[in-house]
C-alpha cells in the first residue's frame, strides 16, 4: 500500500476542516475544490509523517529541516503567489477571486529559487552589514510580520509560524 | 530506479518525473491514463540518497527549478506543471 492510501478518510476530513478554519482566522482561503484540496492535504500529512514536517506536497523534500524550511506548509511563497497568480504553489490556499469563482486556478511557475541560488543567497545572508538600531528587527518569513526584540518570537502571533520561520530584517 | 511503466497506444516516448504527493502531478497522470497513451513515470519524492540525487539531475538538465511535474515528450520537448492544452497539442492529440 502507498504512503498516500495508508491515511484514513478520517483523518483527512479532519486535518481539511483544520486547515480550512485556520485559513479563515488568518484571513486565507483553502481551495474551494474539495476532492483536490483533500488529495493535497494528503500529501502533507504523508510529508509529515515522511520527514517530520508538512512540506508542500507539489515539491520535492530533501529531508533535512534546514533546506526544506522554506517549503514547509505554508511556505514563504504563498502570500506573494496568492497575490500574483490567485493560488500558492500547490493550490491549497488561494485568491478571495478564486474562491468566487472569478478566476481559474492555473498551473504557476515556481517562485522558489533553484537549489544552486539558493545556496548562494544564504551565504550572503550572513554577510550583511547590520545597522544600529536599539534592537533588531524579525520578520515572519512566511506572513511578512515584523518585530523589534532580542530574538524572534516562538511562534508567530499572526500567522502562528514557528521560531525558525523568522529572519533578521534589520 | 523505479520507473513505472504504463500501457497505451503509442503517442510518442513519454517520461514523466512527478511526486507521489503533488496534486498536479496527479492530474497530469489522470490526463495521460484518460487520453489512453503509453508513458513511463518516476515518483522522485520515493527515491533516497544516490538515486534521489540521479534523478534530480535528469529533472534539472530539462527544468533548472527541478519543480513537478516535468513531462519530457521524446528527449526533445519538455512541459512543466499541469497543462492539458500543451500536452495534448504535443501529443498531436
Amino acid at each position: 500500500m502507498s504512503e498516500m492510501d495508508s491515511i484514513s478518510p478520517q483523518e483527512i476530513v479532519r486535518a481539511y476542516e483544520k486547515y480550512k478554519k485556520d485559513a479563515v482566522a488568518g484571513g486565507y482561503n483553502i481551495n474551494p475544490d474539495a476532492e483536490f484540496t483533500k488529495g493535497l492535504i494528503s500529501g502533507l500529512l504523508v510529508n509529515q509523517s515522511r520527514y517530520g514536517y508538512p512540506s508542500c506536497p507539489c515539491r520535492l523534500a530533501m529531508g533535512n529541516k534546514q533546506d526544506d524550511l522554506d517549503i514547509i506548509c505554508p511556505c514563504d511563497y504563498r502570500d506573494g503567489d496568492v497575490v500574483k497568480y490567485g493560488a500558492c504553489y500547490c493550490a491549497l490556499y488561494v485568491s478571495q477571486a478564486v474562491l468566487e469563482g472569478r478566476q481559474p486556478v492555473q498551473s504557476i511557475p515556481e517562485s522558489r529559487p533553484p537549489r544552486a541560488e539558493r545556496k548562494k543567497q544564504a551565504a550572503r545572508a550572513v554577510d550583511l552589514d547590520w545597522s544600529k538600531l536599539p534592537l533588531p528587527v524579525w520578520r515572519c518569513k512566511v506572513c511578512g510580520y515584523l518585530c523589534a526584540r532580542d530574538g524572534p518570537p516562538e511562534v508567530c502571533p499572526i500567522c502562528k509560524a514557528k521560531k525558525d520561520r523568522f529572519e533578521r530584517f534589520i | 530506479m523505479n520507473i513505472e511503466h504504463v500501457q497505451g497506444k503509442k503517442a510518442g516516448k513519454l517520461m514523466l518525473y512527478a511526486l507521489s504527493t503533488c496534486g498536479h502531478c496527479r492530474n497530469t497522470r489522470k490526463l495521460l491514463t484518460d487520453l489512453g497513451v503509453e508513458y513511463d513515470y518516476l515518483y522522485v519524492d520515493l527515491l533516497q540518497g544516490q538515486e534521489k540525487e540521479q534523478a534530480i539531475a535528469m529533472v534539472e538538465k530539462w527544468n533548472p527549478d527541478c519543480s513537478f511535474p516535468t513531462l519530457v515528450i521524446n528527449d526533445s520537448k519538455c512541459i512543466v506543471g499541469f497543462k492539458e492544452a500543451d500536452i495534448k497539442e504535443a501529443l498531436k492529440l
